[in-house]
């Protein structure tokens, strides 16, 4: 069906123009054969070179360690004893062209007694933003219907652990915490956090 | 004269397209592509399918390059470009819209595509690669349309990819790092939106064109699968002479004679696209992807709702199978599908298994679909302030009950139990509640939760327990009769094993 094009079989044109070499393959020790493989082993070496930043670039988000930094939530007095309030932080990692996506909500739970939970906004199922229900003294999440206690754990629903916490801490009159990531199940963040009923 | 002419120009021009089809081998390019021969029988209205989702592609190319014209793939100012191609700049919304409506063209197409192809047989020897290069192409539209609706910048986009990382963070051992590799960094920001942009406009495109070619060489090399006969068996050693004879007896060039009913049909696509686009216009943006602003509500677009059924629906322990484990053995047994059902029959009708199997995950996936659009799993965030009492649940109520019903207003109960249709569906509708449970069993599942109802012990005075319960009990529409005394045999044993289900859901931390 293909009708052949003339120039393969006109093997005997090959040693004129030089560019066709369908004759009979040359003994594999000459000068050409030599030049191939070494034309074939400096491009592996080259390659080789190239790809290693090239990985480099491209894993480091999977490799690199991102460390938690100390982040200001605003004073105490925010924070009345015995309430749970919504607080907003900038996110340590922010760039210039971030813009809304820097700021991070959470939610902060004044235990009576003066010690704090810092809550993080989202759900430990899939990660939507959880809301509190003062009344009924819930966390409800939009999605799939999960809900917490105002200590964090689980009291309905499909997620599968407390609600993630952060590090948190007094400095001066302000309350602080240890923030930067997108708590997951892989990297909840909180590394001081006693998880409890872990289903 | 005027014939004379005509004959020299006719000459001239036949000398012309001699001398380019002598350089650029024009003829011989169309026969072994556009003029190459296919069956007859599949110049059919079935086989329009594959064309139609290229013309997608096509058009998908063409607009979103416009599109990339204005876009700013950058979190400060991608939401604002959104509105600007809206609102501003002339038939943006229009370019929008079109983009949007093509996605979801092609997804749907390449579905119908897909399905004929299994149900014709058309996988089998010797169109297996035909049929894994078509699976890839499978996987690359979806990347895109979930790519896609992360560049519409918007809160939906947003709490899409906290899902998307979400579920990444769930693999074993590296799940915090993939969720890093996705997010390009600890957080969604803007190096996130970039990220999901390479993908978006280079990485996938890049590669669906690549294995475009690869599919469309394989339908030119080893043909368009015939119409399937019931009783001819596919068999490895006769199939290429059987296929080579039918060519050779009813073979018909692609082009003219058999391209007529994939040009229709794809100008339906493009008509259908363009009245979508005119009717229903682009979708979205929604709010701004603002992380605080928490009253989002977030859903994915609908080629992606059933997984969020999926999500809502399945214990909990299931959830990482489904999500980690199930999709790439179900992928890889669609890819593999050629080689462990190579030959034998291709016609439907004598392929029960493959009919009841389409049937089965149409089924199932519209149904999680609609499920996925109702939501009945999640709370109705403002049923407690905005949900009516409809009038015969507050006649003739003593003042106990009525308290009582202040009470299911204020706790927020109606987020999640309707009254008569109005208000959550995530729990049962009260509107007959007190003919199903008595007092003390109402009584119990308010203080200790259970099933799937959070404990209200320590959030509910005594007092407000006893009107809530005296509420509910007054509940059960007219010719129903109270339930009866849970001492009493015959009533929903369920009741009480769901109490005992989590018994730590009602110990709470001391506040
Ligand atoms: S994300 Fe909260 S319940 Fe699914």
């Amino acid at each position: 069906m293909t009708p052949e094009t003339p120039k393969e079989t006109k093997t005997d044109a090959c040693c004129q123009t030089g560019d066709v070499a369908v004759v009979d393959a040359p003994p594999p020790t000459t000068r050409r054969h030599f030049l191939f493989q070494i034309g074939i082993a400096l491009n592996v070496v080259a390659g080789a070179l190239i790809t290693v930043p090239i990985l480099g670039y491209v894993m480091s988000a999977f490799v690199k360690k991102f460390d938690l930094e100390w982040t200001n939530l605003g004073p105490i007095s925010n924070f009345p004893e015995g309430e749970i309030r919504i607080a907003n932080y900038e996110n340590p990692y922010r760039r210039p062209w971030d813009g809304e996506t820097a700021r991070i909500p959470c939610w902060v739970r004044h235990v009576p007694g003066g010690t704090f939970q810092v809550f993080a906004i989202n759900c430990t199922h899939l990660g939507c933003p959880v809301r509190w229900f003062a009344e009924s003294k819930l966390f409800m999440c939009p999605c799939h219907g999960g809900a917490f206690y105002e200590n964090g754990d689980h009291a309905a629903g499909p997620p599968p652990r407390p609600l993630y916490t952060y590090e948190y801490r007094v400095n001066g009159s302000n309350l602080e915490i240890k923030a930067g990531i997108l708590p997951n199940i892989g990297n909840p963040g909180n590394p001081t956090e006693k998880v409890k009923g872990e289903a | 004269m005027i014939a004379n002419a005509k004959k020299k120009i006719t000459d001239a021009a036949l000398g012309a397209f001699g001398w380019l089809d002598d350089r650029f081998h024009v003829t011989e390019i169309f026969e072994h592509t556009a003029g190459h021969h296919i069956p007859k029988s599949t110049s059919s209205w079935f086989y329009v399918f594959g064309s139609a989702t290229l013309l997608c592609l096509i058009i998908q190319l063409i607009t979103g390059t416009l599109l990339a014209m204005v876009y700013v793939p950058s979190a400060d100012q991608a939401y604002t470009t959104l509105t600007y191609l809206n609102y501003d700049i002339p038939l943006g919304w229009m370019l929008r819209a079109i983009h949007y409506w093509g996605s979801n063209f092609m997804v749907a197409i390449m579905l119908i595509h897909m399905t004929q192809v299994y149900l014709f047989g058309a996988y089998k020897y010797p169109r297996e690669i035909t049929w894994m290069s078509g699976v890839l192409l499978l996987l690359i539209t979806l990347g895109l349309a979930f790519t896609g609706q992360v560049m519409r910048f918007d809160e939906d986009a947003y709490w899409g990819i906290g899902i998307g990382a979400s579920i990444t963070g769930r693999s074993p051992i590296i799940g915090g790092e993939a969720v890093q590799m996705l997010l390009g960094g600890p957080i969604i920001n803007s190096e996130t939106l970039s990220r999901f942009f390479a993908l978006h406009v280079f990485v996938l495109p890049g590669a669906i064109l690549a294995i475009i070619v690869l599919h469309l060489r394989m339908v030119l090399l080893k043909g368009i699968n015939e119409w399937p006969t019931p009783g001819v068996l596919v068999n490895r050693e006769t199939y290429d002479k059987h296929y080579a004879t039918i060519i050779r007896k009813e073979g018909i060039p692609f082009t003219p004679h058999g391209i007529g009913k994939d040009l229709i049909a794809g100008a339906v696509v493009i008509g259908g696209i363009l009245l979508c686009a005119i009717i229903f216009g682009p979708k979205g943006p929604l709010g701004p992807p603002d992380p605080t602003m928490i009253d989002a509500h977030p859903r994915p677009d609908w080629a992606f709702m059933w997984i969020f059924a999926v999500a809502a629906l399945m214990p909990d322990w299931a959830e990482t199978l489904a999500f980690l484990v199930i999709p790439p053995i179900a992928i890889a047994f669609l890819f593999a599908l050629p080689f462990y059902n190579n030959t034998g029959e291709k016609h439907w009708s004598r392929r029960p298994f493959a009919v009841l199997t389409v049937l089965f995950l149409y089924l199932s996936l519209g149904l999680l679909t609609v499920w996925g659009f109702t939501s009945p799993w999640s709370p109705d965030m403002i049923a407690w302030r905005a949900a009516e009492t409809p009038a015969p649940f507050v006649k003739a109520k003593t003042p106990l009950e009525l308290q009582g019903l202040v009470v299911l207003q204020q706790k927020q109960c109606r987020n999640c139990h309707a009254i008569d249709g109005i208000g959550g569906k995530r729990g049962p509708d009260l509107a007959d509640v007190g003919s199903r449970l008595t007092a003390p069993q109402l009584a119990r599942q308010v203080i200790q939760g259970g099933g799937n109802m959070p404990a209200y012990g320590k959030n509910l005075t005594p007092y407000e327990v006893d009107a809530l319960v005296a509420y509910m009990v007054s509940l059960h529409p007219p010719g129903t009769t109270p339930a009866l005394d849970s001492a009493k045999p015959a009533v929903y044993p369920e009741e009480n094993s769901k109490k005992n289900a989590k018994p730590e859901a009602a110990h709470g931390e001391a506040g």
